[in-house]
Order: C-alpha cells, then sequence, then structure tokens
C-alpha cells in the first residue's frame, strides 16, 4: 500500500494538466466533469484504503528509492490518513456538485484542471515528509486557490482574489524565511530529523524562535486566525460556490491547522509558549468572527466570518492539548484532559469541514435560483426549494450546536475541556470556556436569521420564480446533510477508535513526557528507518 | 499587436533562431552543465516572445498558435509525470521517481544519468510553452466586450494608469 | 552583531523593503513590485544559507568535473541543497507574479484604474 502513496498527489496532478486539453475538446457542457469525478472517487477509494490499514502498516514512502536521512519522503501517519480522507470525501461531493453549478460559467475544462490542482497541493501538504514539499505543495495549492477565487473575473471576484494573493504570498515568504532558517540551524530539512536534531541541540534558542515565530505567522494567515483574516471574508464570498466550499471546509484546515499541528507537535515537540500563543489566537477569531458574522447582509460573507470562528474553536482545543501536555508532568491529572482537547479539536475541525461545505453549497443552489446571495433579498424558499431548504436547516443547527447533530458534540467537548483545565490547571481558563458558550449562542443567532431570512416568510421577488436545483446538486447536499447527522458517530468508541484516535495518538507522542504512573509512552527516539515507533 | 520596425525584424530573422538553439543547449546539457529544464525553457520562450513582438501577432495566429502552445504545455507536464511514475519499472525497488541505473553512463557525458535528461526535456517543453502561452493571454487580452486590443502602441503609455 | 552577519540583515532588510511596498502602496503594480522584491530577498537570504566560509580554502562550485572526486566536493564545495530550494523557489514566484499580473491587467479592464484606494467594492 505505501507504494501507492505518490498516487495522491500524482492522480490528481494528471488530472490538473489533461483538464484544460480535453475540456476544449469536449465544451462548455456537462461531459468535461466525468474524468474529474472518477479520479477524485479513484483518491477517495485510496483514502478508504489507507486509513483501514494500521500505522504500523504505512511506513513513510521514500521516493526516488533514496532512503533516509537523504530523501524526499511522504508521510502517511494517523494524523495525515484522517486529515486526507476528509480532503477526498469533501472534494468528491463539492465536484459532483459542481457538475452543474459549472454549466454557467464559459470554460469548465479549466475549473476542473484548477480544482485537481488545488486538490493535488492540499493532498501534498498532507503527506508531505520534509518542510520544503510543505511549503511547495502549499505554493501549488495556494496558486490554484487564487486563480479559482478570481474565476468569474468580475470587479468583485478580482478585487478579492488581488487581496487574498499578495496577504497569501507574504505567508508564503514568511514561511520560506523560516524554512531557510530552520535549515542553517539544524542543517536538514525532514521534518523526523529537525524534530529530533531540535531536541538534541539543546531546545528552542533565538534562530529557533525566530523561525516558530515566521512558520507560526505564515500558517496563522493560511488559517484565517485573527488577526491574520483579513483575506478570507473578501475571498471566500467571491469565489463560485463550490470554490467557497473547497476553500472554507477544506483549504484553511489541509493548509492551515493540519500544518500548524504538524509543526508545533512532531517538530517543535509542543512548548507551553506556542500552545499559549494558539489558545489565544483561537479565543480572538471564535470571538471577533461571532460578533462580525451576525451584522453581514450577505448570505455567503456571513458564512466566511462563521468560519473564522468555527476555526477559532478548533485552534483554541488544539492550543489546550499543547498546553495540557505541557503541564502534564506537574499535574498528572491534565494528562487525560490533554487527549480529550486534542480529539475535540480534531472532531470539530471535520465537523466544521462537513458543516461548512454544506452550507456554500446551499448558498450556492439558492444564488444560482435567485440571482441574489444579499439577505434582505430572500426568503419563502422553504416551500419552493425543499431539499436545498432541509440541508441548509441541517448544515445549520449542525453548526450551531444542536443535538444530535455531531456540532453539538464537539462543542460539548470543548467546553467541557476548558473547564477542566480551569478547575485543575490555572483558572484562567475560565474566560475561553465561557467565551465558547457565550459564541456558541450568538451562533446559534445568527444562523437562526439566517434560517428566518433565506427559508421563512413570504417569497420576495427575486425568490417569486425559484425552483429547484438540478439532481447533481441535490445529491450532494443530501449526502453531506446525512453526513451532518453521521459525524455524530465519532463520538462512538468503536468509530473514534478507527479514525480519531490514531491521529490524537501521534499527536500526544510527539511530546516527551517523562515516564508516567499510568504507562503513557514515553517517546521519541528514532529507530534506524527514520520512523516513530 | 504590430509589429517593429524594419530593422528589428530583420535582426530578429537572423538571431532569433540561435537563440532558440542556446535554450536547446541549455536543455540538453542539463545534467552536465549549469541550466537544465527551467533555465532553457525560459531561453526559448524568450526566442518565441521575441519573434511576437518583432512580427506582430500574425506570427502567433499563422505559424505557432496559442492552442499549439497549450496543447504542448500539457504534453511536456503529462511527459513528466510520466517518467516520474516511469520509475515504478525501475528494477530492484522501483518508486516514484526512481532512477534507472542501466542506463547510466560516466559522469560528464551527454548520454547519461539515467532519465534525467527525459525529465530536464519534458520541462524545457514544459516551461517553454508554458511562459510563451502566458505571454500570449496577457498580450492579446481584448478589453470585455470590445474588439479592439488593449495594450497601446508601442511608445505611448496610459497616462491615467501611472501613479 | 560581528561582520560576517551583515549580508544576513541586508537581505531581511530588503525583505522589509518589499514588505513596505505591499502594505503602504496603492498603486497595483507598486503592490506587484514589492511582491517581487520581497520574493527576491528570501531567495537571497536561502543563497547565503548555502554558502560555506573559506574556512578550508576558497569555496567552489558543486559540479563534479572529471578531476574532481567526491571527497573534494564534500570538502570544499557550496551546499547544493540550498540551491535546488531557490531554483524551485524563483518558479513559484515566477507563476505567482504571472497570476497577478494578469489579474491587475484584468482589474484594470473593470475599474479603469490602479489605485487601490477606488476599489472597494467589498466592504464590511
Amino acid at each position: 500500500m505505501e507504494n501507492l502513496l505518490p498516487l495522491f498527489v500524482a492522480i490528481p496532478l494528471a488530472g490538473g494538466f489533461l483538464m484544460p486539453v480535453l475540456g476544449r475538446l469536449f465544451g462548455p457542457g456537462r461531459a468535461s466533469a466525468v474524468l474529474p469525478i472518477l479520479m477524485v472517487a479513484g483518491v477517495l477509494v485510496l483514502a478508504v484504503r489507507l486509513v483501514l490499514l494500521p500505522d504500523a502498516q504505512t511506513p513513510p514512502y521514500w521516493m526516488g528509492a533514496w532512503d533516509f536521512p537523504l530523501g524526499i519522503s511522504l508521510v502517511a501517519d494517523g494524523l495525515s490518513k484522517f486529515v486526507i480522507l476528509l480532503v477526498a470525501l469533501i472534494s468528491l461531493l463539492v465536484l459532483i456538485f459542481s457538475i452543474d453549478y459549472m454549466t454557467h460559467y464559459t470554460n469548465p475544462g479549466l475549473f476542473y484542471g484548477l480544482f485537481m490542482l488545488l486538490l493535488a497541493g492540499m493532498n501534498g501538504v498532507v503527506l508531505a515528509g520534509d518542510l520544503f514539499n510543505l511549503f511547495v505543495f502549499l505554493e501549488v495549492a495556494g496558486i490554484a486557490s487564487y486563480a479559482l477565487v478570481a474565476f468569474g473575473t468580475e470587479a468583485d471576484e478580482l478585487e478579492a482574489a488581488f487581496k487574498y494573493l499578495v496577504l497569501g504570498s507574504i505567508a508564503s515568504a514568511f514561511v520560506l524565511v523560516a524554512v531557510a532558517i530552520v535549515y542553517n540551524v539544524t542543517g536538514h530539512l525532514n521534518l523526523a530529523k529537525v524534530a529530533e536534531a531540535l531536541r538534541a541541540g539543546g531546545g528552542l534558542t533565538v534562530p529557533v524562535y525566530l523561525a516558530a515565530a515566521f512558520l507560526l505567522m505564515g500558517f496563522a494567515l493560511k488559517a484565517a486566525l485573527v488577526p491574520f483574516h483579513a483575506w478570507l471574508p473578501d475571498a471566500h464570498p467571491s469565489a463560485p460556490a463550490p470554490i467557497s466550499a473547497m476553500l472554507s471546509g477544506l483549504l484553511i484546515k489541509a493548509c492551515g491547522v493540519y500544518v500548524l499541528c504538524r509543526l508545533v507537535f512532531s517538530v517543535f515537540a509542543g512548548p507551553e509558549a506556542f500552545g499559549i500563543i494558539l489558545v489565544v489566537l483561537g479565543t480572538l477569531s471564535m470571538v471577533l468572527g461571532a460578533l462580525l458574522a451576525v451584522g453581514q447582509a450577505d448570505l455567503k460573507r456571513l458564512l466566511a466570518y462563521s468560519s473564522i470562528s468555527q476555526v477559532g474553536y478548533v485552534v483554541l482545543a488544539i492550543g489546550t492539548g499543547v498546553v495540557a501536555l505541557a503541564w502534564a508532568p506537574a499535574h498528572p491529572v491534565l494528562l487525560p484532559v490533554a487527549g480529550l482537547a486534542l480529539f475535540g479539536g480534531l472532531f470539530h475541525m471535520a465537523n466544521h469541514a462537513v458543516f461548512k461545505s454544506l452550507l456554500f453549497l446551499c448558498s450556492g443552489s439558492v444564488e444560482q435560483a435567485t440571482g441574489t446571495r444579499r439577505l434582505a433579498e430572500l426568503g419563502g424558499l422553504g416551500r419552493r426549494m425543499p431539499v436545498t431548504a432541509w440541508s441548509l436547516r441541517a448544515g445549520a443547527l449542525a453548526i450551531s450546536g444542536v443535538p444530535p447533530f455531531g456540532g453539538f458534540w464537539s462543542k460539548l467537548i470543548i467546553i467541557i475541556v476548558l473547564v477542566q483545565m480551569a478547575v485543575g490547571g490555572h483558572w484562567a481558563f475560565y474566560l475561553p470556556a465561557g467565551l465558547a458558550v457565550a459564541v456558541a449562542v450568538v451562533t446559534l443567532v445568527y444562523y437562526l436569521k439566517v434560517q428566518r431570512d433565506v427559508l421563512g416568510g413570504e417569497p420576495s421577488e427575486a425568490t417569486a420564480r425559484a425552483r429547484e436545483v438540478p439532481f447533481a446538486m441535490c445529491l450532494a447536499s443530501v449526502v453531506l446533510a446525512v453526513l451532518c447527522l453521521a459525524s455524530a458517530l465519532l463520538v462512538l468508541p468503536s468509530v473514534r477508535e478507527r479514525l480519531v484516535d490514531p491521529a490524537v495518538a501521534v499527536l500526544k507522542a510527539a511530546v516527551p513526557l517523562p515516564p508516567a504512573s499510568d504507562a503513557e509512552p514515553s517517546t521519541v527516539a528514532l529507530d534506524a528507518a527514520g520512523r516513530i515507533p | 499587436m504590430r509589429g517593429m520596425s524594419l530593422i528589428v525584424k530583420n535582426t530578429t530573422r537572423l538571431v532569433a533562431g540561435f537563440i532558440a538553439l542556446f535554450g536547446a543547449y541549455i536543455v540538453l546539457y542539463g545534467h552536465v552543465t549549469p541550466g537544465g529544464g527551467f533555465a532553457g525553457g525560459v531561453i526559448v520562450a524568450g526566442a518565441l516572445v521575441l519573434v511576437v513582438l518583432a512580427f506582430g501577432e500574425r506570427f502567433s495566429r499563422e505559424v505557432i498558435s496559442h492552442e499549439v502552445v497549450r496543447t504542448s504545455d500539457a504534453v511536456g507536464a503529462l511527459a513528466f509525470l510520466g517518467v516520474a511514475l516511469f520509475g515504478y519499472l525501475a528494477p530492484n525497488a522501483g518508486a516514484f521517481f526512481a532512477n534507472f541505473s542501466d542506463f547510466l553512463g560516466t559522469p560528464g557525458n551527454l548520454l547519461s544519468a539515467g532519465t534525467i535528461p527525459i525529465s530536464n526535456l519534458a520541462i524545457g517543453v514544459k516551461v517553454g510553452a508554458g511562459l510563451f502561452g502566458v505571454f500570449l493571454a496577457l498580450a492579446l487580452f481584448r478589453r470585455h466586450g470590445e474588439q479592439r486590443l488593449m495594450v497601446p502602441d508601442a511608445g505611448r503609455l496610459d497616462s491615467e494608469a501611472s501613479r | 552583531m560581528t561582520l560576517h552577519m551583515l549580508p544576513y540583515l541586508l537581505a531581511f532588510l530588503l525583505l522589509v523593503v518589499g514588505l513596505y511596498a505591499l502594505v503602504a502602496k496603492r498603486n497595483v503594480i507598486k503592490i506587484i513590485v514589492g511582491l517581487l522584491v520581497m520574493d527576491y530577498a528570501v531567495n537571497l537570504l536561502l543563497v547565503l544559507v548555502g554558502y560555506r566560509s573559506s574556512g578550508q580554502g576558497a569555496p567552489m562550485a558543486p559540479i563534479l568535473t572529471p578531476d574532481l572526486t567526491p571527497a573534494d566536493i564534500a570538502a570544499h564545495a557550496v551546499d547544493p541543497l540550498p540551491q535546488a530550494l531557490i531554483l524551485t523557489s524563483i518558479v513559484i514566484g515566477l507563476s505567482v507574479t504571472a497570476l497577478v499580473v494578469a489579474i491587475a491587467i484584468r482589474l484594470y479592464d473593470r475599474y479603469g484604474t490602479f489605485d487601490t484606494g477606488r476599489m472597494r467594492n467589498l466592504r464590511g
């Protein structure tokens, strides 16, 4: 199986190169969607097979048969498998949605080509085993996303794409500066070797702090954390609806939150300072995103601010896990709290990917049927577009944290963890806990407002002639709505052990802890082949 | 776009072929001397851009059209991916991007280094076609809704735009 | 701050100059130039990281000509790995530049100006 790891990147890349050529052969119809759907379905099958194998059977793949420590590796450990499965699943559903949605644009072949490049870049980021390939695939996904935001070439989209491009390039330049400093300090680029060299070299010196600061700034911008969020409320609404779903649902997580986890845990071994920074940034994003979302008049802009808020939850949970692991030697009671925090963060990340892509796809359906995105001009769609209406309700209730949808469980776990940290660790954690509860209420408020404005009331003149959208778009929305309910199953121990626990184990194993009485493994001696045993 | 003066056209007729030849030399000797696919591809694209600038867009319509450029772009990229996947067939531990040890000649010869010259060639084609395609897309952009070209005649800058 | 840190500081200074152009200028073309300067500064930093000081004799380029052995290369040559990183970074910079120039051309077409102060359609 590990021989097939490069295919996660190679198949979408081939699609990205083939589609512009084939698109001109097939014309602007639906036929050009066949090959991308086949390719992404293939990637999904590979991802499912990968997830079902335990970590011991998927060692790092060394490209070109150049072995450790010289070669370039693709690493598929628990965390990578979790994110890759998420990326493949949501991409397939968004692609099914875009079969019909892209018939309104003049060049669907180009769209599918860029979409496949975006997917290839995200898969590459998730699988990359060394810093520089992480940067390269980050750029591939980034350039594809800049072009996709500008796809309609109207004034708004171009302005949003320009802003996104400039800010994204600043982030990439910072990341490359950090890579240069890390190479200068440690002499390696392979993530495992860098971690080993940093641990051997006496921990965090000033150049390493500088590199860490640049890395955190760059990837916090990619994850749209406050105060690096300024590009997101312009870029996500202006993109075509499937691309908004991909950007908000996957890109800020695969290229932002995932890389932050990978760097803070596997490379820097979870220092307490980084955890506190993540907690602060997460809390700020959570609060600011929710407050700014309440007053929005444009549906997609409201959803974009809501993305900032929910990613704040995820980063808050992950930061809490880092801090708990850092305090665990002094307060052993915090060790299971750390595991629960990391589980809550990853669970909410997966949940939000499902909900937010569903909400953006529904907003695309609404926009296609009525021609407008402004909440004041919508209304009464509850009866005229039943499938979209029920999917929108499911997504909105799920993201607001209403049981039995999955969002309730993940937010509950995050709040419980924060309270446990406040009781067992430091009382300052009562503040994020209270803010998390308050923001959950505010989220419910503005999503109720969305449902009332879009679905309830009398049909306005824009919605009077609205009809239900074509079958493929409905299918994608319905499947995602079912996934909103099904994601609650991740709480069950049997499902959780298969999917999420390997990811949490990878993160916990990366932080060196003294051998404790509850038999947590003390880590991380790399064996001769460069793997974490 | 219109072409340039007679002196430029005649000089380009003499020189453009040699520029393209030099670019091809950089690509083909990429595993022996500095350069390689990307640098050689840029030089080849430079030769093509020179011809279009000197002779006007008639060259890009009649000799090498935008369609040909885009297709060779895709072909170069797929050839590179094919070389990478070909590594799976390498004897005793085939891997993605593996280099074939069978036809490794002595370092320093033209025919050596396994699959690296083929990769260089694919990259040279892709970069040359890609950069030329970028130039064509930018230079031949037609203003939305109108038929006239957006790029002004050579020598006159749009005074409203510069600050 | 010894003198041998001076090239690194100058590379960082160039980075800051590029960043200044990105945030303080309003003309789209000047912002693009700032982006280019930032990319050049980061590439320069990578070149500096790969340089080997002349402690064991003059540094030379890592090219294996027939009169050298691999041991000579390992002892005297500059580090070839940052050079590969720089090449990739230059290509990425070129792609981003091409994309941003295309966006700028179409921006001028839609808004009629290169002044970002007048491109305020997206607000709130």
